[in-house]
């Protein structure tokens, strides 16, 4: 118990400890990237769960997003009304925070069960098709929804969001897709990647482990949606389109399907990389920043091509199931001589 | 009652659309069991070049037979073509890897497709704008078929228009021309040895490589030219309408039991009818989110559709 509990104290220490450094020195720019930076590692790691482990491919993350974004956000607005009294206002804002990340998230597994139920007892392709789906009708809920404020979508969430607080979720997840690779329900969902009729064979309930697997990656998703949210500090249907998604697909299929480091070093890369294109563009390009506006629409269907361009020549990813450091730490074994 | 009939008409109109865009995916299913994801936006594709043919003949020739015809053609030629590319370099180099390799080749496409539409591109060619990508905005599209009212009961309380009925019997003809194809000729028992198992076929003689560029192409027309007549109802164009459509149709096929033909045609009818009543007498906002509570709800119920058959999964 203590010692699974180590490793999440360090993190905590050193985040709030990065936290203070970030605000005393007010780095706004840093602050932005790093929270963006880490609501993809979050996306991308929990969507790994499902797509790399399990081998079944979830086109919808965004939905799950908007489910927890909505939850959290609403929960939020609601509760700034109220105030603990016993503890500062910053650290109520808090727990409240904390509270209504953890109801989004579960409000987000709770839609991948329903969801996932279904497609699941099924074979792979369904689930793409279903959770592609899923994201429309979420969307289509919203916007006739005028408690969550309909297309124009709910203003002035607090922005509670912080470097700390997305960063402590990103190590979460990162820590529970290593702890579960490695555990025994991990090697279940590795089995049903691998072969399916085998692992059935073998006496493993595929339908029960995708499903929890379906489950754990939605609410992690829900989590993200709500930090996103929280630090946009409002929620649109619009922002959670097909396009959020594919982001995530892309970052895990260019990752590695099943490496949990390859796919946050892709998340970390791909959120970087058209924000430092921007910002190039910006200073070198005409002045009316035409060049930094189409990096964000020729963004997309290379995006589709890379997916087509990666099944083609090195389907597994950049890193394959294998982690960053997996190269390093294991010495290539010399071919036995014949 | 009127109200009634009137909303049954348009449901037959919109599900023979959906059924023949349904039926490139239960053929490609059924040939490769891949749910070929790019289908709607090849059918999007379609639409453009019929777009692009119909601007090139100018406003004045539209409406005539011959043009009607030329659109078509064109269209269908185009997207039979691209469908052979889309086969040939992406699907056949992975037709014997896992299939989600193939899944998400063809999810790739479609988004290349659909994204890359919508981008603006333009060429200056000796003093005239080309247009390369059509951008993201929806366009207008022309009335290619002048459109007439064929049937008006109780002025105007019911009506059929001539484009309703030109695409039933397109889609019928169609429909009855694939059945015919597939259990009649030559090709058909072809095709129908590659649905069963491509290696005993190819062992037996069969140009595989070929029967399903084939069918490929044979799909990809037959989604251009329902691109085209939802085009003609819709009045409209818009380089996402392939990944709705796209959607529908998908959930059509499902529902008759993907890789069965007339299954798809009674899915898409049902599809396209219940649509119809919901936007009829619901909210037309919640248009978009029958087809997939329709799709939940098959898989709950009956995951093989209302024609299929359980099948045992080789190993």
């Amino acid at each position: 118990m203590l010692r699974s509990l180590t490793p999440v104290a360090i993190a905590i220490a050193v985040l709030a400890l990065v936290q203070v450094l970030l605000n005393t020195f007010e780095m706004e720019f840093v602050s932005v990237l790093a929270m963006k930076v880490g609501i993809s590692v979050i996306l991308a790691v929990s969507l790994n769960i499902i797509n790399g482990m399990t081998g079944q491919f979830s086109i919808g993350h965004a939905g799950f997003m908007a489910v927890g974004a909505y939850t959290a956000s609403a929960l939020t607005l609601t509760l700034a009304d109220y105030r603990l009294s016993f503890l500062p206002p910053a650290l109520s804002d808090q727990v409240y925070f904390v509270l209504a990340l953890l109801v989004g998230g579960a409000a987000a597994a709770l839609a991948g069960f329903l969801v996932g139920l279904p497609s699941l007892r099924l074979r792979g392709d369904y689930l793409a098709i279903v959770t592609l789906g899923f994201g429309e009708i979420i969307r289509v809920v919203v916007q006739n929804s005028p408690s969550l404020g309909g297309s124009l979508g709910l203003n002035n969430v607090p922005g509670y969001t912080t470097v700390a607080m997305v960063w402590f979720w990103a190590f979460v997840v990162v820590l529970l897709a290593f702890r579960l690779s490695q555990s025994p329900h991990g090697r279940a969902l590795w089995a049903i990647r691998e072969d399916e009729v085998a692992a059935e064979a073998m006496g493993v309930d595929t339908t029960g482990y995708k499903v929890r697997a379906f489950v754990v990656s939605s609410f992690f998703a829900g989590v993200a949606g709500g930090l996103f949210t929280h630090y946009l500090r409002i929620a649109t249907p619009a922002k959670f389109d097909f396009m959020l998604s594919m982001e995530v697909v892309v970052m895990v299929v260019a990752g590695g399907l099943g490496s949990t480091t390859g796919a946050a070093t892709a998340a970390i890369f791909l959120t970087l990389l058209p924000e430092g294109l921007r910002t190039l563009f910006r200073s070198v390009g005409p002045e009316d920043g035409s060049w930094a506006d189409k990096v964000d629409q020729v963004r997309m269907p290379i995006y589709g091509l890379l997916l087509v361009i990666i099944m083609l020549t090195r389907p597994q990813g950049i890193f394959g199931r294998h982690e960053v450091w997996d190269r390093w730490l294991k010495p290539k074994k010399k071919p036995v001589p014949a | 009652m009127y109200g009634f009939l009137q909303h049954v008409i348009n449901g037959l109109a919109a599900g023979t659309i959906y059924a023949l865009v349904a039926l490139g995916y239960t053929m490609v299913y059924g040939v490769l069991k891949l749910i070929n994801f790019a289908h709607g936006d090849v059918m999007m594709v379609g639409v453009y070049v019929g777009y692009a043919v119909a601007f090139l003949l100018g406003r004045d020739s539209l409406g005539s037979t011959g043009s009607v015809l030329l659109i078509f053609a064109a269209s269908m030629a185009a997207c039979a073509l691209l469908g052979f590319l889309i086969e040939r370099f992406a699907y056949r180099p992975l037709r014997e890897k896992p299939r989600l390799t193939a899944l998400i080749t063809a999810i790739g496409i479609s988004f290349a497709l659909s994204y890359g539409f919508q981008l603006d591109a333009q060429v200056n060619v000796r003093g005239t704008q080309v247009t390369l990508l059509p951008g993201a905005a929806a366009r207008a599209f022309p009335e290619i078929i002048t459109p007439v009212e064929w049937l008006n009961i109780g002025d105007g309380e019911v009506v059929i228009w001539n484009r309703q009925v030109i695409s039933f019997l397109i889609a019928i003809g169609l429909m009855v021309g694939l059945q015919y194809l597939v259990f009649r000729t030559r090709f058909g028992r072809a095709m129908r040895a590659v649905s069963f198992d491509h290696r005993v076929a190819a062992l037996l003689g069969i140009p595989v490589d070929r029967v399903i560029a084939m069918t490929f192409m044979l799909g990809s027309s037959l989604a251009a030219a329902a691109g085209l007549l939802y085009a003609i109802k819709d009045t409209s164009v818009q380089p996402l309408m392939g990944l709705y459509v796209g959607l529908k149709a998908f959930v059509a096929a499902v529902i008759g039991g993907i890789g069965h033909v007339p299954g798809a045609l009674v899915g898409a009818l049902a599809l396209g009818l219940c649509e119809e009543f919901v936007v009829g007498y619901t909210n037309s906002s919640w248009r978009d989110a029958v087809a997939f509570g329709f799709l939940i709800v098959v898989l709950l119920l009956r995951p093989e559709g209302l024609f299929g058959r359980v099948q045992a999964e080789k190993v």
